[in-house]
């Protein structure tokens, strides 16, 4: 049965809409919002969306849900009043240095407050100042700039399943912070910087490296390189005017532009894409051959590897330990460009474009450094392009196509498709298939990978084998999977991305909220593969050169000096609990994990072991306990350490041996 | 066996007597608090992680209520009040008189050998009896700033005595 409500004198039909916002919204009154995301909870805390409902007064229209009816006013005198007042508040507590805001033009706050034709705030301006916290690579907070709405705390939370920022105290002193308002890096944040993308002020933004490439092409010395990932064509468009064009065409105008600001080479990180499938494939086929670490992570994501590394170590082994085709990137033009120019090394200075916040992070691990230096200098997101474009003045709607530089330029559409989730799954899925594809209709037999949902989950028949493959975006999704292979699901293959609809929905892209543009943008990708001549990434002959002239064959020893990587435990917490009430310099140490596991596996039984065994013995006063969270052998808790060593599965006996063999071992060393 | 072990053991026991259940953070806040006197941010991390839930969110509960606090406690704590009533009667006098005793400077609460904090709250209900301190539970009225000097004193020497 049609449900109804009058919204503004109009009869106004209404089927499963969540709330009387949605049902507005598909009248085509864009109700203001700050706090209301079509992906988060509903939070409510912005007002802006207050509506008049006849009976029952002013409601907001974000968390009531709509009921027959209804008569609903949205421009009463009131509403319109209140609105106003919401919005000078906002700015009498606010950093209004809109002119030299990276966010003005696409600042929420700014455009309401022209929308709502605010000329003057009648309250005074009580902000406190506060730093920028830029501790981290990829973002960069400004307290002072904050609204307060909280999307960045839910989509932490919500989607990605981290928490890193959260509220705290009350009232006037309400803030958004880290805990303990310690500084970005010293929390669990991963860098996907989805908080700088669905923030709608400038109060969490991409951290802007601009300067120094304007500084290294000005510099006759160097030779700069650059290139640009597979979903920058897809959104630059949308800043310049430009969202009919298809992706070839779009590469082609950044290829000139850049050409134009003066880089030496342009090339593709599709290519390095292509490179990574090649690879990871074999890695893929080699692990299902031994059945060794199966399931196999792809490792192409930063924010995701480092997510695993965080949260997850016993599952480290399992990430493909190919590098992200960045990393590739960076590790073959730093090795042939140099003799290409025939420059010393250190004059040439690798820029990559990316989507993405997590790359600036990627860039500085010291896994994708050579001698100190790191491969990529300098990582500039889609956005940093832009403004780089618009600073030099070049007008890039006008702009004709040019070609990438060879030979990293030349790519297959599976390279191509890398910016999608489900594109690396898809490209992989192609690879594995030995025939080749005599039309688009072969080409694109594993479609079925595609799609807009974050957690997908297939079954594939190759040859005799079947592969169970898990597709997911959002790191929360990613936990669910985890969990779930803990428990015992098998799954051959799982594709992990940390940002919605992948990397063409990364935090580096022009500020998107609307989930239409997203997939105009996988549709860019998924058409531009269509029109490549080549769609399978070993067909691509100048990977196949490359690997013919300088690696030799996939997972071979060179291979793994230039295309692999290796990854490492990131503590979540640095805290460490002390037991002992005063700890001696040159006593035996003794940690005790206290992780999850651990206390689900009696560690608190150990500890006080320990304990009674070391105070009440002739050790009494030569042993530091201390307990940790965590000792990262979570599958074989509980786990101690004495004096350096873990002992897994630990048993109360096993713990008064090893305090009793260390203390001899060190008699005896006397 | 020593201090720090026995309340690390008592926040396991809170932990497990509230079933590790995260809709229970505020009744695990307040026994540990009550073991501590205050919260340490190592053992916050600590009941974050066992609860699997972020740190951040155990910082917004315990900076959102003000029955919480982040600052190491004295011993001893006084607690002078600053209401309206006990303002009007140099409430201030005796803050500074303390202060001053304790050797305290600016904003410090808590004196160098953790012995003594102080607190100013906004009213204990006492007006009558202004200005009023508490010290470690005990209301004193009418108090002076030479009286709140003496009762230091008299702490101090109780304090030696032991």
């Amino acid at each position: 049965m049609e449900k109804y409500l009058t919204i503004n004198s109009k009869k106004v039909s209404f089927n499963n809409e969540k709330s009387l916002l949605e049902v507005i919204r598909n009248e085509n009154i864009e109700l203001h919002t700050f706090c209301y995301h079509s992906e988060l909870s509903v939070y409510g805390s912005c007002r802006l969306c207050l509506v008049e409902v006849e009976d029952r007064g002013i409601i907001s229209a974000c968390s009531v849900p709509p009921e027959p009816e209804m008569n609903i006013k949205t421009n009463t005198e009131r509403i319109i009043k209140i609105r106003k007042i919401i919005i000078e508040l906002l700015l009498a507590n606010h950093n209004r240095e809109c002119t030299i805001c990276a966010k003005s033009e696409s600042c929420k706050l700014q455009t309401l407050a022209r929308r709502l034709g605010i000329k003057k705030i009648r309250f005074k301006n009580v902000l406190q100042k506060s730093s920028e916290d830029a501790s981290t690579y990829a973002l960069v907070r400004e307290p002072s700039k904050c609204v307060l709405c909280g999307d960045c705390v839910r989509f932490c939370d919500e989607i990605q399943g981290i928490g890193a920022l959260g509220f705290a105290n009350r009232g006037p002193k309400s803030l958004v912070c880290v805990s303990f308002n310690r500084e970005l890096n010293d929390s669990e944040c991963v860098y996907c910087g989805q908080c700088a993308r669905v923030c709608p002020t400038g109060a969490i933004m991409p951290k802007y490296e601009v300067n120094y490439v304007w500084k290294v092409l000005s510099d006759s010395k160097k030779k700069v390189i650059v290139a640009i990932a597979p979903a920058v064509r897809a959104a630059i468009g949308e800043l310049f005017g430009l969202r009919k064009y298809n992706g070839d065409e779009l590469a082609g105008k950044i290829v000139t532009s850049l050409k134009t600001l003066g880089f030496a080479k342009v090339f593709d990180i599709s290519f390095a894409a292509d490179m990574t499938i090649v690879e990871e494939t074999n890695e893929f086929l080699k692990r299902i051959e031994v059945n060794d670490n199966i399931p196999m992570f792809t490792s192409c994501c930063p924010a995701w590897v480092r997510f695993v590394e965080q949260y997850y170590p016993d599952f480290i082994s399992h990430l493909s330990t190919c590098r992200s085709p960045q990393g590739m990137y960076g590790s073959i033009v730093r090795r042939i460009m140099p003799r290409v120019f025939d420059i010393p090394d250190r004059d040439l200075v690798v820029v990559s474009v990316m989507p993405c916040t997590a790359k600036k992070y990627e860039a500085r691990r010291h896994e994708l450094a050579k001698n100190g230096i790191n491969d990529i200098d300098c990582v500039l997101t889609t956005q940093e392009l832009a403004m780089m474009i618009e600073e030099a003045g070049i007008c890039f709607e006008k702009l004709e196509s040019c070609a990438f530089d060879m030979p990293l330029g030349f790519k297959t559409g599976g390279g191509v498709i890398f910016g999608n989730s489900g594109g690396v799954t898809e490209a992989i899925l192609r690879n594995i298939m030995n025939t080749k594809f005599k039309n688009l209709n072969e080409v694109e037999q594993f479609s079925f990978v595609r799609g807009e949902r974050g957690l997908r989950k297939f079954k594939i028949s190759i040859g005799d084998k079947e592969l169970k493959i898990a597709i997911v975006y959002g790191l929360n999704n990613a936990r669910k999977i985890l969990k779930s292979i803990k428990a015992g699901s098998k799954y051959d293959f799982v594709e992990v991305m940390a940002c919605p609809g992948g990397c063409v929905g990364g935090a580096g892209q022009p500020i998107c909220t609307d989930l239409i543009v997203r997939k105009k943008r996988t549709e860019t990708l998924y058409e531009n593969d269509k029109v490549m001549n080549l769609h399978k990434s070993s067909d691509n002959p100048y990977v196949q050169k490359l690997y013919k002239n300088y690696i030799g064959k996939p997972g071979n020893l060179k291979a793994h000096e230039y295309l692999h990587t290796n990854y490492s435990y990131k503590k979540r917490f640095k805290e460490i609990l002390k037991i002992s009430d005063s700890l001696q310099d040159d006593n035996i140490k003794i940690d005790v994990c206290f992780g999850n596991n651990c206390i689900s596996r009696e560690s608190r039984e150990i500890l006080s072991h320990i304990v009674n065994f070391v105070e009440n013995g002739k050790y009494k006063d030569r042993v530091n306990i201390t307990s940790h969270i965590c000792l990262e052998r979570c599958f074989n808790g509980p786990n101690i350490k004495v004096n350096g060593k873990i002992i897994e599965r630990c048993s109360l006996k096993m713990v008064e041996d090893a305090i009793r063999d260390e203390f001899d071992r060190l008699k005896d060393e006397c | 066996m020593g201090l720090n072990y026995n309340k690390f053991e008592k926040t396991c026991k809170i932990l497990e007597e509230n079933e590790f259940d995260k809709s229970k953070l505020i009744s695990i806040l307040q026994g540990v608090q009550e073991e501590y006197k205050y919260l340490p941010e190592d053992i916050l991390a600590f009941i974050a992680s066992s609860l699997n839930m972020p740190l951040s969110k155990v910082y917004g509960v315990v900076t959102f209520f003000s029955f919480f606090t982040l600052q190491p406690k004295g011993k001893y704590i006084i607690k002078i009040c600053d209401g309206t009533a006990c303002h009007v009667k140099k409430s201030t006098g005796l803050i500074d008189a303390i202060k001053k005793k304790l050797g305290l400077k600016d904003d410090e609460i808590l004196t160098k050998n953790m012995l003594f904090s102080i607190e100013t709250v906004a009213c204990l209900g006492a007006c009558g009896l202004a200005p009023v301190i508490v010290v470690d539970g005990v209301v004193y009225g009418q108090a002076t700033p030479n009286a709140v000097v003496r009762l230091i004193d008299n702490v101090l020497k109780e304090e030696k005595e032991k």
